[in-house]
């Protein structure tokens, strides 16, 4: 099962609804397959065994996305962010690659011989009356002649390690979309909001997904919490998605805050602390809100915390429902979720362990490593977490992340959510620091909201009435900012030496 | 002419347009008819044939086609006028069961 096939459905289907772009003047699906032979035809001509897409996320991408597709060769979207030497050692994996890149970063393809050219330069070039590589409908759409290729390789954003290459087959891809989507179950006038960069793999999934729905996608280039409030608003969105620290900066912004055709909001991509989620629950009575739990080794989301879900969950006097706010749902229909113990064994509800998944769309594959999946097909995610008596699973953090002092593993996350509820505290992040006594002891840096001054000793105080003592960080500092991803994961890697800099 | 099943394999139709993909093959071999003649490979399609007249309820793109003992569930890529069936037995549309948009 090839993406294209999915594409070929929506041309076939409703060839002339407008899935990218403003809904005059925006792309149709019939353009879009078009485009894709188009641009495969380009590849093929280019002997292109990749195309490497670095710009910022626009009408080019989903073109690039499927003309790889329909090419047989993967498609690899970089971050523009990433330095010159990150960005060559990257390349050199590509050394066949064709390029699209913004023109500042054209360069860096040449001196590594490579042709790129720019989005609008694509988008010329994959027009299709352009004739060029003979475009149109007249290639049957025939792939390279791998049974099941990579559609898309997403470098690991790396906050831990070097980035890994992790490799996303058609097989995953399509099957997440068939497990989770319904063809054309979009209204006319629905209209996503996608704010991820492309090389996030929401980015890559709420194309397929959005497509395959009939949706119209819409893209917001730069995240600013003014643009974001001003799209919705005016481009009449219905559905959005964003990470927890996007949520943030538009619940706290001073702009009108209304969305008034909003009615799903999918947040996801790092935790989601409790408080920004009661609030923005509370701002936004009339909108759906959808908590996603997925990996990029998964084909995107693999659990899901449904709109209902959030009503019962605030609604309810039982303490178990109501905590469920704080969850990641239920799995996905095609996908089993299991807790594994350190020895591997399978726990049961309430005990916290490993989460491992198997499914179709788990790929679970890294370039040059292979598959990471144990003898019964399952992944483990490296996340820790626990399914309750109902089936809701909930995470407690990154297994490389945890704190063991004293012999007792403590998550960060379940500090760093009520230091976050602190009227003063914008930001927080706990960290282990080594110690000769406890062999870790807990440390937190805190960023304090403007113009409100926090005291560490206060903190202090406040955090013991949330937890015990032996989760009551021994140290609080006070800084500007923390070191995140772009899309809201902390570099908690970098924070001992953030701090250690305060120090000196 | 009863065939192995697998997911992921496609078929095309003898009398019209429908194409299906299969998500969810029966254990057992059988036989998938379009318009009551039997679908093959897109790689080696069937020679254009005449529809039973009583098998034309047609195919919708993009619905999953089910048989009633849920064996086999297939998906409508291309959509047509003939009628599903796995050995004789019509399929029928599989209600939805939509998941709210996560990405």
């Amino acid at each position: 099962m090839r993406l294209t096939l999915l594409l070929d459905m929506a041309a076939d289907g409703f060839g002339d609804r407008v899935l990218a772009g403003r809904r005059t003047g925006g792309m149709t699906a019939a353009e879009l397959a078009r485009r894709s032979h188009s641009g495969a035809a380009l590849l093929r001509e280019r002997a292109a065994d990749a195309l490497v897409y670095l710009d910022v996320n626009g009408p080019a991408f989903p073109v690039a996305l499927f003309a790889a597709a329909r090419a047989g060769v993967p498609l690899v979207p970089l971050n523009y962010r990433l330095g010159p030497r990150q960005l060559d050692a990257l390349l050199a994996r590509h050394p066949k690659a064709v390029g699209i890149a913004a023109q500042g970063s054209l360069a860096c393809f040449e001196q590594a011989g490579l042709e790129a050219m720019t989005a609008s330069a694509w988008l010329e070039r994959t027009r299709d009356d352009n004739g060029e590589g003979g475009g149109g409908e007249a290639d049957g759409g025939s792939v390279g002649d791998e049974e099941n290729p990579v559609a898309v390789v997403i470098y690991t954003s790396g906050t831990t390690s070097e980035p890994k290459g992790v490799l996303l087959r058609h097989e995953n891809l399509v099957s997440y979309v068939l497990g989770s989507v319904e063809f054309a179950s979009a209204g006319e006038t629905e209209a996503a909001l996608v704010s991820v960069p492309p090389y996030h793999i929401a980015a890559v999934a709420n194309v397929i997904t959005n497509l395959y729905a009939g949706r119209r996608t819409l893209v917001l280039e730069a995240f600013t919490p003014a643009e974001w409030l001003r799209a919705v608003r005016e481009e009449r969105v219905t559905t959005a998605m964003v990470v927890p620290t996007m949520l943030a900066r538009i619940i706290d912004s001073a702009e009108d805050r209304s969305v008034p055709t909003l009615r799903s909001l999918s947040y996801g991509g790092a935790p989601m602390p409790a408080a920004l989620i009661e609030r923005a629950l509370r701002e936004w009575a009339g909108v759906g809100f959808v908590n996603a739990y997925g990996l990029t080794e998964t084909s995107s989301t693999v659990a899901l915390l449904a709109p209902e879900d959030h009503r019962a969950a605030v609604e309810s006097d039982d303490p178990a429902v109501r905590a469920r706010l704080s969850s990641v749902g239920r799995p996905l229909p095609g996908v089993e979720l299991e807790i594994r113990g350190p020895g591997g064994d399978v726990l049961g509800a309430g005990q916290a362990g490993r989460i491992c998944v198997r499914g179709d769309q788990v790929s679970a594959e890294y370039a040059g490593l292979g598959r990471a999946v144990d003898d019964r097909g399952f992944f483990d995610t490296r996340d820790e977490g626990y399914l309750d008596a109902g089936g809701y699973l909930f995470v407690s953090g990154r297994a490389d992340d945890t704190i063991i002092r004293g012999g007792e593993n403590i998550a960060p996350a379940e500090i760093e959510d009520v230091l976050l509820r602190h009227p003063a505290v914008l930001d927080a992040v706990v960290f282990g620091v080594p110690d000769q006594e406890w062999g870790q002891r807990i440390e937190a840096a805190v960023v304090a909201r403007p113009e409100a001054g926090v005291d560490p000793a206060e903190l202090r105080e406040f955090t013991l009435r949330a937890l015990r003592s032996s989760k009551t960080p021994d140290r609080f500092w006070l800084v500007d900012a923390l070191p995140r991803t772009e899309t809201g994961k902390l570099r908690r890697r970098e924070v001992p030496g953030l701090v250690a800099r305060r120090e000196r | 002419m009863a065939v192995k099943f697998r997911a992921g394999q496609q078929l095309v139709s003898a009398v019209d347009s429908t194409a299906v993909i299969v998500i969810r093959a029966p254990a057992a071999d059988g036989a998938l008819t379009c318009g009551g003649v039997p679908m093959a490979a897109p790689d080696q399609p069937p020679a254009p044939a005449e529809p039973d007249p009583s098998l034309m309820g047609g195919t919708q793109i993009g619905k999953r086609y089910v048989d009633e003992a849920d064996t086999i569930q297939v998906l409508c890529t291309k959509a047509g006028q003939g009628t599903l069936a796995l050995d004789g037995q019509p399929l029928v549309i599989q209600a939805a069961k939509p998941l709210p948009a996560s990405d």
